[in-house]
């Protein structure tokens, strides 16, 4: 059984192969009702926007069917139930599941417990892989990974997206860039593995040092929840805004992405230049995600 | 249980039956006693030697328990904590099993997961498993890695 829980499970030949498929899906370039007969649940115990309908639409656009829970209030978890015989029941409904879980592991946990597969739809502050492969695909669509400089940018610490699309970044030949606000810095074991992995990861002080050597940056949001007080979460935000000013003497090629919600980290006039292209990155969570779903339930 | 030495101090005496574990790193015998579940309150006989010298390491710690013996996953808790030991089976006053400890490439249900946001640190019938490295701990559901203060996370 194929299970999507972690971008550490993927070579690098298994990324390729699931953006090729994106790419076929994104172009019309497929049969349609390929999962006409299949039934997905959906099971989302934190909130989402994106992710959840585009797994959906993806869904739809296969000829398939989904039935969904959408927080723990709705769910027998408030009765005490839990998650491994949550999957054990849903599972015996559904061909396939994906699972948004507050917990980390959550996701590994379901694989254990299920008879169909599962894809990790975020789980806590751990891994959120279908996020990272179309942050891959979006990349890709403009200039091949290979040779690329890419900067994160924001709250590195807690950013699952970030980690992810880091490790998954390791499997290519691409430089890190990474900026981050004191105590937001990337975990000091996971900036080990990409260095073990053969990554040459470099940190920055400020994004105005990095932003001219950028092909990529990867905005993420800044939680006001990680700080003691607003005004020191409007200091700290405030430093590590994206506005026009910042995009002189950029790269030509240069792409801004965000995972989206954005919370003020990118100034909205810079949506009007060539270098944002996070909308169009949210987009391709459909395409990314028909090909997950295909791989998961052919 | 002892006997006096010429020198007019107290010798541990050899058990009947039971385990001694022999080249504990020294400083963690209390420790294997605490992974051993044995307090003040259990009843088992007991003799412990710290900081005993040892040609091969030093020094060292043994621990002697009578009328038990070790089951597998103690002998993995202990291997975390002094690789370097030596389990003896002891019955009727003679060795009748001597093992090194190995720590094996994975551990389940031997050490607790610090990450307060890991699965495996809720009401799930799951137990923690960590996978060995040379640089830690890595917790196969989490991620997270135990690198130092080992002893602190054994269950």
């Amino acid at each position: 059984m194929y299970h999507i829980i972690s971008i550490r499970d993927f070579e690098r030949s298994d990324l390729d192969h699931l953006l090729d498929r994106a790419q076929e899906f994104d172009t019309g370039n497929y049969r349609p009702g390929l999962l006409d007969d299949k039934l997905l649940a959906l099971l989302f115990f934190e909130p989402s926007t994106r992710t959840r309908m585009s797994f959906a639409a993806a869904m739809g656009r296969l000829g398939g069917k989904s039935i969904s829970v959408d927080s723990v209030e709705a769910s027998s978890i408030v009765k005490g139930e839990t998650l491994a015989d949550t999957i054990r029941v849903i599972s015996s409904y559904v061909d396939a599941v994906v699972l948004r879980h507050p917990k980390e592991g959550a996701a590994r946990l379901a694989s254990e417990f299920t008879s169909v597969p599962v894809i990790n739809a975020g789980d806590g502050a751990g891994q959120h892989p279908s996020q990272t492969l179309l942050d891959l695909y979006t990349i890709r669509q403009s200039m091949p990974i290979d040779g690329i400089d890419v900067g994160l940018l924001g709250d590195l610490r807690y950013g699952r997206t970030a980690h992810s699309l880091a490790l998954a970044l390791s499997l290519y030949d691409v430089t890190l860039h990474t900026v981050a606000p004191g105590g937001l810095e990337m975990p000091a074991n996971i900036t080990l593995e990409l260095r073990e992995r053969g990554m040459e990861v470099i940190e920055h002080p400020s994004v105005e040092e990095a932003i001219r050597e950028l092909d990529v940056l990867y905005v993420t949001r800044i939680q006001r929840e990680r700080f003691p007080d607003s005004a020191s979460y409007y200091d700290v935000a405030s430093s590590y805004r994206i506005t026009t000013d910042l995009l002189d003497d950029v790269k030509e090629r240069l792409m801004i992405l965000h995972p989206l919600p954005r919370a003020g980290e990118i100034d909205p006039a810079v949506d009007c230049t060539p270098y944002a292209r996070y909308f169009e990155q949210a987009r391709n969570g459909v395409p990314v995600r028909m090909a997950l779903l295909h791989e998961v339930m052919k | 249980m002892s006997r006096k030495d010429p020198s007019g101090g107290l010798i541990i005496s050899p058990i009947k039956n039971g385990t001694v574990i022999d080249h504990i790193t020294a400083g963690e015998a209390l420790n294997v006693l605490r992974i051993l579940g044995i307090t003040g309150s259990t009843r088992e006989c007991l003799s412990i030697a710290t900081n005993v010298k040892s040609e091969w390491m030093g020094t060292k710690d043994i621990v002697k328990v009578e009328n038990r013996e070790l089951r597998a996953e103690e002998v993995d808790r202990i291997a975390l904590l002094a690789p370097h030991a030596k389990i003896n089976i002891i019955r009727d006053y003679k060795v009748v099993e001597k093992k090194g400890v190995e720590i094996p490439e994975v551990l389940r249900g031997v050490v607790r997961c610090p990450n307060p946001g890991c699965i495996t640190n809720t009401n799930e019938p799951v137990a923690s498993t960590f996978e060995v490295l040379d640089k830690g701990l890595h917790c196969l559901y989490c991620d997270w890695l135990i690198k130092d203060d080992i002893a602190n996370h054994i269950i």
